[in-house]
């Protein structure tokens, strides 16, 4: 699978899609980017007069890139029709070290922890332009085709 | 103590660390249900069938993860399983 025939596949659109390009997949791990626009709404409310990206959306960044490419993509080769995926996070457990402020582009990387009985679990680091860790920690989701 | 007991023991271990009904689990019986008693999710399901996996060296199927949904059959799948291994 290529990386636009996996985004085409994500049930995220814009303004809650926050993946722009899968740069490498396979069975055991997944590496991607997303660039936060200025533009996003969060950011006039995240904070007042003073514009970071949120905790939680750098760890849906994570869950989409890190958790659930992956699992389109193992679903995928196992023959799932991905298309009808139920699709659902059930636990995180994040780290946080530093801040990603607008405009900055980051690269997620996950690794499979194990995938069984429709649940898929990872260790999903997420990183700057500076290759600096932003945060890191492990998100687990059922994806059920 | 009987085989039964001691079973019951290790999976008592096994899923404390997931359960969010405490009562429920001081008073764990064959009867007790993971979900509807122990409010186990089923995302934490899977994590308590792979830790019993590890613990008996036995592989759970699907079919067996689908029937696993009470301390009584999950006893009966670890027995089951641990006859055909030996």
């Amino acid at each position: 699978m290529t990386s636009k025939e996996i985004i085409a596949l994500l049930p995220y659109s814009a303004p809650f899609l926050f993946v722009n390009e899968i740069l490498s997949i396979d069975e055991n791990s997944v590496v991607g980017t997303f660039r936060f626009d200025a533009n996003q709404s969060f950011y006039q409310g995240h904070f007042k007069n003073n514009p970071v990206t949120p905790g939680v959306i750098l760890t849906e960044c994570m869950a989409q890139i890190g958790v659930v490419c992956l699992g389109v993509y193992l679903v995928n080769s196992e023959g799932g029709n991905v298309e009808d995926a139920q699709i659902g996070l059930t636990s995180s457990e994040i780290d946080f070290f530093k801040p990603v402020f607008p405009n900055e582009t980051v690269t997620v990387k996950s690794t499979k922890e194990y995938f069984r009985f429709n649940k898929l679990k990872c260790n999903v680091e997420l990183f700057n332009e500076k290759e600096e860790l932003i945060c890191r920690g492990k998100i687990a989701g059922m994806i059920k085709a | 103590m009987s085989t039964n007991d001691t079973l019951i023991t290790d999976l008592k271990a096994i899923v404390k660390p997931y359960i969010q009904n405490q009562e429920a689990f001081d008073s764990l019986n064959a009867d007790t249900d993971f979900i509807n008693d122990l409010k186990i999710n089923s995302a934490n399901l899977v994590d308590v069938v792979l830790d019993i996996e590890d613990k008996f060296d036995i592989e759970i199927d699907n079919e067996s993860m689908d029937k696993m949904l009470n301390v009584k059959a999950a006893l009966e799948i670890i027995e089951t399983k641990l006859e055909e291994k030996y």
